[in-house]
């Protein structure tokens, strides 16, 4: 797949994996990788580019004696997440269209 | 490689950010490491499962950009004494110059970059329109039908080249772009990271 194209995918995918609770980085991967493959060093710098896009917010909290990184979606990233949602249905009919054999009826 | 010899080496080779970002950075892949031993994996698998240090420098590299990273790295660490203020006003006629001609010339080189991509769809551009202007010759020139019948020919080869170029030139931005993302990581890299004992 395209590079530019996946990493926008990824930036959504990490989006949705917050979008119902916070949630934080280990977690957030192993959400992730039975639909698409993800390391620790991918995450990362997609992190920060939400971060500093205001798409999420970070707070630590203490888990077991030792600090964790909590991320929680802001209503920019909800936002992102719909215009995702909607540039994909029309994406989707382009496919259905590509896909079908037959093109007369 | 340990938790401890992983961050320690980590740290080591972002030497030259700012330490905020080296914190921040090493906190979170601690925290990746903790995690993955919590859930199970043995202490060493949890390290080597995050990939290399250098690739996990280079991807922090990438979104940090290239300006800010020279300014940590060109920035004071102690305050400067009255003797060293004198000479970097003295020096000015020569650091400023010549520091001004490196960045334009990182500048221009980049510039370069984009300027040769222009160029080549120009080209191509050229080479279709010369196609085309045959092919609409053919049917305006007086010299007859086998003038007409070659202009024809060389206008339909010339659009056709011109497709193909296009493909090719596509092909070959496409690498100058990746060669330039590499140029850029590889000067950041440069700024960052210290010596391994």
């Amino acid at each position: 797949m395209e590079n530019q194209m996946k990493r926008g995918l990824l930036d959504v995918c990490v989006l949705a994996a917050i979008r119902n609770e916070d949630s934080y980085g280990y977690q957030i991967v192993k959400d992730m990788s039975p639909y698409v493959e993800i390391s620790e060093s991918t995450l990362y710098p997609i992190l920060r580019r939400l971060e500093n896009g205001q798409m999420l917010t970070v707070r630590t909290a203490e888990h077991n004696g030792r600090l964790r990184k909590y991320y929680h979606i802001t209503d920019a990233g909800l936002e992102r997440l719909k215009t995702f949602e909607e540039e994909w249905k029309e994406l989707m009919q382009i496919y259905e269209f590509v896909t079908k054999e037959d093109r007369h009826e | 490689m340990n938790k401890t010899e992983f961050t320690e080496q980590l740290r080591m080779s972002l030497k030259g950010l700012s330490e905020a970002d080296i914190n921040k950075s090493v906190d979170f892949y601690e925290e990746m490491i903790e995690d993955r031993i919590e859930d199970g994996i043995p202490e060493e698998e949890a390290v080597s499962a995050l990939g290399s240090i250098d690739e996990i420098k280079g991807k922090i590299l990438e979104e940090i950009p290239i300006a800010k990273i020279v300014k940590e790295k060109m920035r004071p660490k102690r305050a400067l004494r009255a003797w060293e203020i004198v000479l970097l006003i003295l020096g000015s006629p020569v650091w400023v110059p010549v520091s001004a001609a490196l960045i334009v010339v990182a500048l221009v080189i980049y510039l370069c970059f984009w300027i040769i991509i222009l160029c080549l769809y120009v080209t191509d551009l050229a080479v279709f329109l010369s196609g085309f202007a045959a092919i609409v010759g053919a049917f305006v020139q007086q010299n007859g039908f086998n003038t007409a019948l070659f202009l024809v020919g060389g206008g339909i080869a010339l659009i056709g080249a011109a497709i193909l170029l296009f493909f090719g030139f596509t092909q070959v931005a496409k690498g100058m772009l990746f060669v330039s993302k590499k140029m850029a990581l590889g000067i950041k890299k440069m700024f960052v990271g210290g010596k391994k004992e």
